[in-house]
């Protein structure tokens, strides 16, 4: 199936949910209402003719300060009928939140946890909602844009920007020194 | 030690400095702190090729109560951190760090978030070895920089000042082991004009300050 019959299959079905289409994009790319995705999730998985029984990456996005939103970009594949779509949803910076697509595809349970550790981003019904990478106390989301790096992360210094080694190491150089004891 | 606590400083334990160190220095029992791929160097080395059992560090103990020497191999990043501090303060003394590769000893490329700007902003480290990998030889000569160390300290003081390769170096423990890649080519050129003598082909004299 080409992606436009695809976006047309899914226009079809839920009509207003389904707000844009990049078909000459590299990977051509739909957008729905992020209330939608799992509706359109399990719709991609088990429908005849489409069989997207691959989430092969999930991944988070910031979309910086002007748009002022988050979004998630999912790409799907089929591997009986060989065709690719890319889904995209977008949902406010504050208390956006897109429901899970992890008990349609198994794999993007971890993904949505990356997508939490890294972004912030909340998933509605995830059964195991938490950090993957970085530590539990960790504070902020890193690849969030605005990120701002914390001072000491259990009594270590954690900034690297303006820390040459020099501040670190004043104290051990010894023989450096004016006046060796 | 009993014996030096008897006696105090004077003779009996500089004598006793010299014989205790030369049982530190040829018995380090390693405990590698591997992380990255600086593992497979720490591996090769530790083979029966680069024979690490030259210098008797060929033991490696996996428990930091039974290893002298902590080897941090590989990248630290912070998750890990406080780790390889709990790691370090359950070894007992004497104990030393060798900063194994680019990453322990300064993050290497790693300027991000997620990873400690070198490994001396936890514990404190003895020996940087330099290279993303070290190759072997730079693993060796920073060993054996390592038991130069040693072999100067003082046994009741080991924060004293040592000289070492004819610099000073104190309680705060730092020895730079330079890319031995220039020392190589160095000896490659003099051969040509003289007489070579390899470095590793005999000890310096360890002078105390």
């Amino acid at each position: 199936m080409t992606p436009e019959a695809i976006h047309g299959a899914l226009q079809q079905r839920f009509g207003q949910a389904v707000t844009a289409f990049e078909a000459d994009a590299i990977d051509p790319t739909v957008t729905v209402e992020a209330s939608a995705i799992h509706d359109v999730g399990a719709f991609l998985r088990s429908e005849p003719g489409l069989l997207f029984d691959s989430l092969m990456c999930l991944s988070g996005m910031d979309y910086g300060e002007e748009t002022s939103s988050l979004g998630v970009v999912y790409h799907l594949h089929s591997t009986s009928l060989r065709h690719t779509i890319t889904l995209r949803v977008e949902v406010p910076r504050q208390d956006g939140v897109v429901p899970t697509v992890c008990d349609i595809w198994r794999t993007a349970e971890w993904h949505e946890r990356e997508a939490f550790d890294l972004f912030g981003m909340r998933f509605d019904r995830h059964p195991d909602h938490r950090r993957i990478l970085l530590p539990d106390d960790w504070e902020g989301h890193p690849l969030l844009k605005d990120y701002q790096v914390q001072e000491f992360y259990q009594g270590i210094r954690v900034p690297y920007e303006g820390d040459p080694p020099e501040i670190g190491m004043d104290v051990y150089r010894f023989q450096d020194r004016e006046d060796p004891v | 030690m009993g014996l030096e606590t008897i006696f105090g400083s004077g003779f009996i334990t500089s004598q006793l400095n010299k014989i205790i160190n030369w049982g530190r220095k040829n018995s380090f029992f390693p405990l590698p702190f591997v992380t990255a791929c600086c593992g497979m160097e720490f591996m090769a080395t530790w083979g029966s090729h680069y024979d690490v059992a030259r210098f008797g560090a060929e033991l490696p103990r996996f428990s930091p109560r039974q290893s002298d020497l902590l080897m941090v191999v590989g990248t630290i990043n912070h998750k890990i951190a406080p780790v390889l501090k709990r790691v370090y303060d359950q070894m007992c003394e004497p104990k030393w760090v060798i900063a194994f590769g680019a990453c322990a000893s300064s993050g290497g490329f790693y300027r991000n978030y997620a990873t400690v700007q070198g490994i001396d902003r936890i514990i404190p480290v003895d020996v940087y070895i330099a290279g993303c990998p070290p190759r072997p030889e730079a693993v060796l000569e920073g060993l054996m920089l390592l038991q130069k160390k040693v072999e100067g300290e003082d046994v009741l003081n080991r924060g004293a000042p040592i000289m070492v390769n004819g610099q000073a170096y104190s309680e705060d423990r730092l020895v730079h082991v330079e890319p031995p890649v220039d020392h190589r080519a160095d000896q490659v050129v003099a051969s040509h004009e003289g007489p070579g003598v390899h470095p590793w082909q005999g000890f310096e004299e360890t002078e105390r300050r």
